[in-house]
């Protein structure tokens, strides 16, 4: 086989670690709340300006600037909790679309304001690994393995604490986990945290690899929210599968084609789905 | 130990509940009966927070706990088994078992608790790893029942706890609120099954369209002429 569409395949898998997170972030956020943070992707923006301004401007050291930039970015996930979900909780949903919607252009524009279009680059150059005759960029592997390492954490936690219990068994009946002594309103907060630190978490990994600048939430927010919607809003292990199946179609069309074929077919075959399976592909 | 006095709650603009006083005394069974939409269930969520309440008053042990929301009423003590079980079916009966005890004061005890949850039910335990939306019927209503001790409740409040179920399920049922008295639980139980429910519980309350109509012992209802006419067919 050509050692070019192995790479590509291997990107491809690598790339689908950090769309797993987003897309578990996402899920988990609309499992629980029943609402969808449009704005995921540009969530993830601002964590890429926190890291770019305390690595670069401030010389913290990388693994702290990203320590703080997780804690930050899930500081902020409580914050548009408190102040735009926790108000329309309980309004249409189409108005939760707009609020959150509306988050998006003002986090997009409020980036553009302070810091204008330019591109920043943190500048941290990893070296590229040469395996035989593949070359696999070493800052992917890293993503890839922290991405994956996050999920399984998120697992954990899910599977094996209280609260973790409770965030499960709260998207199932609303109401009577009230009767189990859970306060809904504290299982909110804890789960924006989550998915915040989840995009403070991938704003590190997609740091190492791209440029951030206003928009740079446009380029995989939708991807991410196909994903979800391909996996089944709210179901996290599909998504999880749903992120590797896009990436490797994002990366093959990549090889035979170019990157924006490749994102017109991702987007072809999830239309295409959405007429066959229009619940997702593993909906219950 | 449990107390309400003059209990008015409804939704929206309906009223359900028009000052419904009863008392449930320490280590005993109280049955609510009535025909459906006296607001029995209404009852129950009231006194577990669910909805809010409107007039009047509710003391547990003394304690005002009227008007305190769903989470923290479990606190103090005060444990409910839904209408429908409403168990979270996705979950593993045992996962449904923890998050039962998820109050500070139960999560201490989680592992004697689920000894005693599992000694009275058997069951759970071979079928502990199983979703518990594919357990029978009355494994269901052990499991719903089992939830909610596991918060190791003074009062347990069963709401409907043969519902739905076959007829030699709900014998089942009624011989497990008998093991559960003879724990020593105080029980406020919701019932239409009238005839059973009698045969398990110490005093009894007819609710009539949101209003006590009658009160009295087990045995006063059983000899009760309107009772037996109206409510076990006799």
């Amino acid at each position: 086989m050509d050692p070019y569409l192995i790479e590509a395949i291997i990107n491809g898998i690598l790339l689908g670690g950090v769309l797993a997170l987003l897309a578990l972030g996402l899920n988990l956020i609309f499992g629980v709340i029943d609402v969808v943070w449009i704005a995921y992707a540009d969530i993830v923006m601002c964590g890429m300006y926190v890291i770019y301004f305390l690595y670069v401007e401030y010389g913290i050291p990388l693994p702290l600037t990203c320590l703080m930039a997780i804690a930050s970015i899930a500081a902020l996930g409580v914050v548009v909790h408190l102040l735009i979900i926790a108000p329309v909780l309980n309004s249409a949903p189409i108005n939760q679309l707009l609020a959150t919607g509306g988050l998006l252009f003002f986090l997009q524009s409020f980036a553009t304001l302070l810091f204008g279009t330019d591109f920043r680059n943190i500048g941290v150059r990893l070296p590229v690994l040469e395996i035989a005759t593949l070359y696999i960029s070493f800052s992917r592997l890293i993503a890839f393995a922290v991405g994956l390492i996050g999920a399984v954490a998120l697992y954990l936690f899910l599977k094996r604490t209280y609260i973790g219990t409770a965030i499960r068994a709260i998207a199932q009946d609303r109401e009577i986990v009230g009767l189990m002594g859970v306060d809904q309103r504290r299982i909110y907060l804890v789960t924006s945290a989550i998915g915040g630190a989840l995009a403070g978490l991938a704003a590190c990994l997609l740091a190492l690899q791209y440029d951030v600048h206003p928009h740079i939430g446009n380029t995989f927010g939708p991807v991410i929210f196909m994903i979800c919607v391909l996996g089944g809003l709210g179901n996290m292990i599909g998504g999880f599968i749903a992120s590797f199946i896009i990436s490797q179609i994002i990366a093959i069309g990549g090889y035979y084609a170019n990157t924006e074929l490749s994102y017109v077919l991702a987007f072809t075959f999830f239309i295409v789905l959405m007429f066959v399976r229009p619940r997702g592909i593993f909906a219950r | 130990m449990l107390s309400l006095t003059s209990v008015s709650a409804g939704y929206g603009s309906f009223q359900a509940l028009f000052g419904v006083s009863l008392e449930v005394p320490q280590g005993e069974a109280v049955g609510v009966i009535g025909p459906n939409g006296a607001g029995k269930t209404t009852l129950m969520r009231v006194i577990s927070g669910l909805i809010p309440l409107r007039e009047g008053a509710v003391t547990l042990d003394g304690q005002p706990v009227g008007g305190l929301p769903a989470h923290r009423m479990v606190e103090q003590g005060i444990a409910h088994v839904p209408e429908n079980r409403r168990l979270f079916a996705r979950l593993s009966v045992e996962d449904n078992l923890r998050i039962g005890a998820y109050v500070p004061q139960a999560r201490r005890r989680f592992t004697e608790q689920l000894a005693w949850v599992y000694g009275l039910f058997p069951r759970l335990k071979d079928r502990r790893e199983q979703a518990a939306g594919t357990l029978s019927g009355g494994e269901q209503q052990m499991c719903a029942i089992g939830r909610a001790l596991m918060s190791k409740p003074k009062l347990l409040l069963m709401d409907e706890p043969s519902a739905g179920l076959a007829p030699l399920v709900v014998a089942q049922v009624f011989e497990l609120v008998q093991r559960i008295r003879a724990e020593g639980l105080t029980v406020l139980i919701v019932e239409q099954n009238v005839q059973q429910v009698l045969d398990v519980v110490d005093r009894a309350y007819l609710l009539e369209v949101g209003s006590i109509k009658l009160a009295g012992s087990s045995a006063e209802f059983k000899e009760n002429s309107f009772i037996r006419r109206s409510y076990m067919g006799l």
